[in-house]
């Protein structure tokens, strides 16, 4: 119980990261019904540009920037991939993943780079939890105001009526294509740069860091749907998200207090964002919900 | 102002679902014309309307609108002419946003979106008033997800989504069909009187051959991808039942019987 307690902190600082990676999730999942798989890539990405950037002396400041924008260019490709050349957008974002390994190491010259919190000065780090959690916690409430204020323009507008119904956005004279492009852009901008965050949390940017951020940014989207419910507005929801990706990584802890080995933890994610998936379909009784026909 | 000259469409060429859905349609709209549209099942009558507004492209053929050539046109541009209402209710308008959201975005087609507001304090004004027209008492709701609504709600807000700005041109596929009769009287009144009001040029597709005759000032009737039958003026005017369903006996032939309770 102590040690749980003990791990607390740590846990609600890496939910409010994941947190940040979950509203990009949100963006894609949630705003335009498209399921986003290049974010495993673009997470990665932009933890190797960022330590990329600040081992060659560039400040914490503008090197998450650009993490940003390297996210929304991958985002931009695989909405290219996606409304151009008509690949479904789970293949779309499969293909961007798949493409981003070799960048990002290709960016980073090997599998790992480390950056110590000693020699650099970095945004957030777990030897400095409490100073994470207060940036972490100003970042979420910047970003959730940005896109607020964003989504009420006639670009956001336009964005997510793209989402709820292609159709009558076009009837509308929106270029959903366009839309979908710029809400996969924005998204993985956001995801990239909370893996700009994620690196110098950890203390390296490492290759294989991405992976399964989908089923984490899924889970913590739907942690927070299921606990909080979907009546609010459109900031609690991305709120609810962020709470969802705390509450994921307590649960993590609390796992990993009762003794399961760590290699099990991508199958307990797996298994968690199945369940929290299926749960309507379990409350309508197993079997009896049709599954959904393809688009 | 409209001109569809020889326009054809297959659907999935080459396969052994081939369908010519249309086999060359000719027809002129002037400014003004309110046009209804009947035919059976599968005779080409929603591929018309969606030739007209873009929804694919056809496979040859020209679609003129105002002198302008459409026919290249992707469906989002020319919706800067064009206002629909379809036949689903779910299709016309966004479930997941507000009435007032979804006005607003009607209040913006064929105009460039940047980053001012989505809506706009005289906008909530003027769409209150404009709701409040439709006697449905939806103006007290105006923030309610337009997925909440009923079927006639959602066709109504959309009829008034496709003439927020003025059209060139209004496409109706029996925009009333999934609804009970006495909402589909509603909301065909509403057509009419958005449609006079405005001075629109519409095309309105329809399975009720008395309200083809009823409304507007023209009647066309198509067939196995074709326009097979033209009336305007009096001579609409004077048409019955009966007379229809000979014109479609004349053209359709032996398939005519199963045809005929449709279009009854
Ligand atoms: N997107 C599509 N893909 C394949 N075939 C299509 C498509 N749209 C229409 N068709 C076919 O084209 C033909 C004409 O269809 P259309 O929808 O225009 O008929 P309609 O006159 O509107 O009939 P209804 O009264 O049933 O609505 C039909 O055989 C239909 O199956
Ligand atoms: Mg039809």
């Amino acid at each position: 119980m102590l040690a749980l307690l003990n791990a607390l902190p740590g846990s609600v600082a890496q939910g409010l990261i994941w947190g940040i990676m979950a509203i990009g999730v949100y963006i894609t999942y949630r705003v335009l019904d498209f399921a986003d798989l290049s974010v495993d890539g673009s997470f990665c990405t932009g933890g190797a540009v960022a330590v990329m950037l600040m081992l060659g002396g560039w400040n914490v400041v503008p090197a998450l920037i650009v993490a940003f924008l390297t996210g929304l260019l991958a985002g931009y490709i695989t909405g290219l991939l996606h409304t151009y050349l008509k690949i479904p957008g789970i293949l779309a974002g499969i293909l961007t993943q798949l493409g981003l390994y070799s960048i990002n190491l290709a960016i980073m010259g090997k599998a790992n780079q480390a950056i110590s919190v000693d020699k650099y000065n970095l945004a957030v780090s777990l030897r400095y939890i409490n100073k994470t959690i207060i940036v972490s916690i100003i970042i979420v409430v910047v970003i959730i105001a940005l896109l607020y204020a964003f989504f009420g323009t006639e670009i956001g507008s336009a964005i997510r009526a793209t989402g709820a119904n292609q159709n009558m956005a076009r009837a509308q004279g929106i270029n959903t294509g366009r839309c979908i492009r710029m809400g996969v852009a924005l998204s993985n901008g956001i995801v990239a740069f909370a893996g700009g965050l994620y690196a110098q949390y950890q203390g390296n940017a490492d290759v294989n860091a991405g992976r399964g951020a989908i089923v984490i940014g899924l889970a913590a989207v739907i942690i927070g749907e299921v606990i909080f419910g979907t009546k609010h507005s459109f900031a609690t929801k991305l709120a609810t998200s962020v709470v969802g990706a705390i509450i994921y990584y307590i649960i993590i802890a609390i796992v990993l207090q009762l003794g399961l080995p760590s290699s099990y933890l991508k199958l307990l994610s797996a298994c968690l964002v199945a369940i929290f998936l299926g749960l309507p379909a379990i409350k309508n009784g197993i079997g009896t919900v049709k599954p959904d026909k393809e688009d | 102002m409209l001109e569809l000259k020889n326009v054809k469409k297959v659907f999935n060429k080459g396969t052994v679902n081939e369908k010519v859905a249309l086999s060359g349609v000719d027809l002129v709209l002037n400014d003004g014309d309110f046009v209804t549209v009947i035919g059976g099942n599968g005779a080409g009558k929603s591929t018309v309307l969606n030739a007209i507004a873009g929804v694919w492209p056809v496979d040859s053929g020209t679609i003129t609108l105002h002198d302008t050539d459409i026919t290249a046109l992707p469906e989002y541009k020319r919706a800067q002419y064009i206002g629909r209402v379809f036949q689903d209710p779910m299709m016309g308008t966004a479930a997941t946003m507000q009435i007032d959201e979804n006005l607003a975005i009607a209040a913006r087609r064929g105009k460039a979106r940047g980053l001012k507001p989505g809506i706009t304090a005289e906008e909530h004004k003027k769409f209150y008033d404009m709701v409040k027209a439709l006697d449905l008492g939806l103006e007290d709701r105006m923030t309610t997800k337009v997925g909440l609504l009923s079927g006639g709600q959602r066709q109504a807000i959309t009829l008034l989504m496709a003439s927020l700005r003025k059209p060139d041109l209004l496409l109706l596929d029996e925009h009333t069909a999934a609804l009970d009769p006495k909402t589909a009287k509603k909301v065909l009144d509403l057509s009419d009187k958005i449609i006079s009001e405005n001075n629109l040029t519409a095309l309105m597709v329809t399975h009720n051959m008395k309200d083809a005759i009823a409304h507007g000032n023209r009647l066309i009737m198509m067939s196995e991808g074709r326009v097979i039958y033209d009336v305007s003026g009096e001579e609409k005017k004077n048409l019955k039942v009966s007379d229809l369903l000979q014109k479609f006996e004349e053209a359709a032939g032996e398939d005519a019987v199963s045809d005929r309770m449709v279009l009854s």
